[in-house]
């Protein structure tokens, strides 16, 4: 006869602060919360986005309105504020669609789905949704 | 108990399920390229994007219309994308059923302030 398996931890109810830290999140897992964080993330910012599409189309001076609030600020939000808000965005939208094809490159194929392949393409996800952000930021910002 | 899962899973509903999670990857396929074409038509464009070009990529009728679909692509998206968060993280009916009426608030009045502004140009 074997001998009866240890009992395992079990972990319910996890509390975010006491359990949360102590996980070792493989980087497929990181992806996954991280897309719903940018989703969440660009759902309450939609006002935001919609306000910068609203001023950015609607006229000339509107546009000019646009821009200057990049670089003068809007009322008492300084323009840098306004830069790492949409900073933010860019890495929730690049993040989210990285991710995203991620997910309908895994619908669609088995080879997909392995535990390697998944670790892979979800390092190469954070890596090049970082880059991607990176560099879009550096224009953001004026360096080049 | 009787058994409840696997093969033995007594199905109810109307495969909810397959609808919200077929659409979801429908409207991000099309969010996705639709993302593709403004891009490109911003990358291509010669010299410094000023309002003339940025306000003329949404100018002609078909892009207004495919805007439009968009919006609608991203409404629903964004729709079942949350149902998924309150679900899973908020537990009391009360405030899941507060942040589900919110979010179809906050939603349908960004599609129609966004619809607005599209046809404003």
């Amino acid at each position: 006869m074997t001998e009866p398996a240890k009992k395992r931890p079990e972990f319910r109810n996890i509390n975010a602060l006491t359990d949360l830290p102590g996980y070792r999140l493989p980087v497929a897992g990181v992806v996954s919360i991280l897309h719903r964080i940018s989703g969440v993330l660009m759902f309450l910012l939609m006002p935001f986005i919609i306000w910068m599409f609203d001023k950015s189309i609607s006229s000339e001076i509107s546009f000019a309105k646009f821009t200057s609030a990049f670089r003068q600020g809007l009322g008492f939000v300084p323009g840098w504020f306004i830069k790492l808000v949409v900073l933010a965005l860019i890495w929730a939208y690049l993040h989210h669609f990285i991710a995203g094809v991620r997910h309908l490159w895994m619908d669609v194929s088995h080879k997909a789905v392995t535990k390697e392949f998944g670790a892979t393409s979800a390092m190469t996800t954070m890596v090049l949704s970082v880059l991607l952000t990176l560099a879009l930021g550096a224009k953001l910002f004026g360096l080049y | 108990m009787a058994v409840n899962y696997g093969s033995k899973r007594i199905v109810v509903g109307a495969h909810y399920g397959l609808r919200d999670w077929l659409s979801q990857r429908v409207t991000a396929g099309l969010m996705a390229l639709f993302t593709l074409l403004v891009l490109a038509q911003v990358l291509f464009s010669r010299g410094p994007i000023g309002y003339d070009k940025w306000a003329g990529i949404f100018a002609s009728q078909w892009m207004k219309v495919l805007t439009f679909t968009v919006i609608a692509a991203l409404l629903w998206h964004v729709w079942v994308g949350m149902r998924d968060v309150w679900m899973d993280y908020v537990k009391p009916v009360w405030a899941r059923l507060l942040l589900q009426v919110f979010t179809i608030v906050w939603l349908l009045g960004c599609a129609g302030w966004a619809i607005q502004v599209l046809w404003r140009v």
